[in-house]
């Protein structure tokens, strides 16, 4: 019984902690933020390093390696705020890994590995896909509609840009007739993906709080730190609560994952929806304890307020992924009447 | 990471499984209190017959020598086959170990057996009337006469004390020097007639607790713990053996309740109302953050001997997710909820404890807030 990281992992942890750190200062986060683009040397920086197909396997050219490390580098892209396509490549990639047949795997798996034709996933409601981050830009698209997935080629798809609050991820709402289905195990891929948003959540949840207890120890009001009134520091021992329970229910979806599969469904849909109001309750109340500056645009905290809003809305809002808790682990409990 | 047990964890839960099946005693008896607690002290004989009382104490003082996860494992299945507490509590959990890691060689000899066989039953008189989260500042005073200690004052919330042998009581030997220096740690006789032992009941009617009343109890000297003027230290040992043990029983209780509260919405066929399934489902998540956090605790144990900044979190969480838990009992039962139910009103009445006993939420939110990420005092 261990619950903890191996020494690879940790490597891997700390090596993408330092990058994006580095290559995701303030100014340039908020230039990207500001412009809505992303910074195409960084990415290509990730893909050098092998992200892009760090759970895709080695016969299909990723590192073979599994869910907890791409959990790992989703809580720091999350932590750093990274506007990069490499969520929704990633996404794609799950879909296709796990869903795909032989012949779609090779045929797709090795340009998102490299992450030279990178992909995005999408949800159909009602005909079409209305927010599919990253679809401008992706060579292939695979849209899913509850337990049912289609891969479509860019070409053959409708895109159209779509403005949604978070300027640090691009997004486009998607229509296309054709495509091929994928018809494996579709339910493995979202509840791998809804892992992965789990722990971008977490890690922007992580961040927000850091910001509200460095900010709490600064500002002075009655000649105090507010970071002494209690007002403010319970508040803050309730982010720790959040951050740490979002991030204990993400890492043992991610196990289940890659070594417990019976338990994935349960354990993705417990991390998603819990992650989802975490990440939008911290932030929140990160910018609380900031007052008045953190209602400012000038203030970074507002580009993290957006991510956790709308990651907590993508792929299955809290409230659908507590449905289906509330479905799978009732199913537990003796026998129904 | 891995969550599956070792061969040697599994032959081990797998005896505790057959033994619990062959031994196990039933029910508590409802009702008459001193028929309910004779009851317990039969069944501690047997767990301790069995070689199943103090599992985590080493093997040289009786136990049983078992490894964190063990324990966990113990935990559990305690509450997985609804066996009743042993008698002894108190002793078990916290006395023991505490007279391990701090009694002499003659101390541990004299009071170690009794605690495991249950033959004399231990209680806790820390809290007083004016010293609650502020416990250092507690005013019992013991004064030194002909080599013994003489004690007066008023303890209060001290569970068993009318069948206890034993009290684990902190004292102020020393009013000059600042309030946590000034406090001993000692075992007290509870049979004398200094000694004075009143029920205290609770809002749900029973009387789990007691006030203490001392006018000059006397305690030998050789029933010091940890040395004069030690007391606070020892203290803290004591009460940081209350959390750790009885952290896994806790979660296990939990999910145990939440199974529970699932049959319940069925019996009152609103199994299929989407606000009651919204609201397993959010305890469910509670209940699992709560579990997989203290196996990340225990990770941390094992590596680093310290818990990591999630265990602080864990007495706080299983109060939050017990009373919610009860509480949605309530709205499951309707316009019923006030009729008083054997399985459910004791437990939601006696939830409202759990923000305070062990540490109040406040106090736990001060030290996580202080200690873990850094916040100024106020103080």
């Amino acid at each position: 019984m261990n619950f903890d990281f191996t020494d690879d992992q940790r490597s891997i942890k700390s090596t993408a902690k330092e990058f994006l750190a580095a290559r995701y200062k303030p100014e340039k986060l908020r230039e990207l933020a500001e412009a809505g683009e992303y910074d195409d040397a960084i990415w290509n920086e990730m893909r050098e390093l092998g992200w892009a197909g760090i759970f895709i396997d080695e016969e299909h050219e990723g590192q073979g390696l599994g869910t907890v490390e791409l959990v790992i580098l989703m809580e720091e892209m999350g932590y750093a705020l990274a506007p990069s396509p490499f969520f929704s490549n990633a996404a794609a990639g799950l879909l296709i890994q796990h869903a795909g047949s032989e012949e779609q795997k090779r045929k797709w798996l090795p340009g998102i590995a490299s992450g030279e034709q990178p992909a995005a996933l999408g949800e159909i409601r009602n005909g079409s896909a209305p927010l599919v981050p990253d679809a401008g830009d992706a060579a292939v698209i695979v849209l899913f509609d509850c337990d049912t997935a289609k891969v479509v080629e860019r070409s053959a798809a409708e895109v159209e840009k779509v403005d949604t609050i978070d300027s640090t991820r691009k997004f486009a709402s998607v229509s296309a007739d054709g495509g091929e289905a994928l018809e494996g195990d579709v339910q493995g891929g979202l509840d791998r993906v809804a892992t992965a948003l789990s722990a971008e959540l977490t890690g922007v949840a992580q961040r927000t709080m850091e910001m509200a207890v460095d900010y709490a120890k600064e500002r002075k009001q009655f000649d105090r730190p507010v970071g002494a009134y209690q007002a403010v520091s319970h508040r803050c021992a309730q982010m720790l609560m959040e951050v740490e329970s979002a991030r204990a229910l993400t890492y043992f979806a991610a196990y289940a994952a890659d070594s417990e599969p019976d338990e994935l469904s349960l354990a993705a849909s417990t991390a998603k929806a819990y992650a989802s109001d975490a990440g939008w309750r911290v932030s929140a109340s990160s910018l609380q304890v900031h007052g008045g500056i953190g209602f400012t645009w000038e203030h970074d905290l507002h580009f993290f307020l957006k991510r956790a809003k709308t990651d907590g809305h993508l792929f299955g809002t809290a409230r659908q992924h507590r449905d289906r808790v509330a479905e799978l682990s009732m199913a537990r409990v003796g026998a129904p009447a | 990471m891995d969550l599956t047990l070792s061969a040697d964890e599994e032959a081990f839960r797998d005896e505790l499984r057959t033994w619990l099946e062959e031994n196990h005693p039933g029910e508590e008896p409802k009702g008459d209190e001193e028929e309910a607690f004779a009851f317990r002290r039969e069944w501690q004989t047997k767990l301790h017959e069995g070689g199943w009382a103090g599992v985590s104490w080493p093997k040289e003082y009786g136990g049983r020598g078992a490894s964190l996860i063990e324990q966990a494992i113990y935990s559990a299945e305690m509450v997985r086959s609804r066996a009743p507490s042993p008698a002894n509590v108190l002793g078990l959990a916290m006395g023991g170990p505490t007279v391990i890691g701090h009694g002499t060689e003659e101390q541990k000899e004299r009071f170690i057996q009794p605690i495991l066989s249950g033959e004399e039953i231990w209680c806790q008189g820390f809290s007083e009337p004016e010293s609650g989260s502020d416990l250092a500042s507690l005013k019992t005073k013991a004064v030194k006469d002909n080599g013994d200690w003489v004690v007066t004052g008023q303890k209060v919330w001290t569970t068993f004390a009318h069948h206890s042998k034993w009290c684990m009581l902190v004292a102020r030997t020393d009013p000059d020097v600042p309030k946590h220096k000034g406090l001993t740690y000692f075992l007290m006789d509870m049979e004398q007639d200094a000694v004075q032992v009143r029920p205290l009941r609770q809002i749900t009617g029973q009387a789990e607790f007691n006030e203490l009343f001392l006018e000059e109890a006397r305690i030998p000297d050789e029933n010091v713990i940890g040395g004069v003027g030690n007391g606070w230290m020892v203290a803290i040992t004591t009460l940081m053996n209350e959390r750790s043990g009885l952290a896994f029983g806790a979660m296990a209780q939990v999910r145990r309740d939440l199974n529970d509260l699932i049959e319940l919405a069925r019996e009152h066929g609103v199994d299929e109302d989407p606000v009651t399934r919204q609201r397993i489902a959010q305890l469910h998540m509670e209940v699992e953050a709560l579990r997989i956090n203290a196996y990340r605790g225990l990770t941390a144990i094992m590596k680093t001997g310290q818990p990591g900044p999630e265990g602080s979190l864990g007495k706080w969480a299983w109060s939050d997710i017990n009373q919610s838990l009860t509480e949605a009992s309530t709205e499951i039962r309707g316009p019923e909820a006030p009729i008083i139910d054997e399985a459910w009103t004791y437990r939601f009445l006696r939830a409202r404890a759990n923000s305070i006993e062990g540490g109040t939420t406040e106090i736990l939110k001060n030290i996580i807030a202080e200690r873990v990420l850094g916040l100024p005092k106020l103080r």
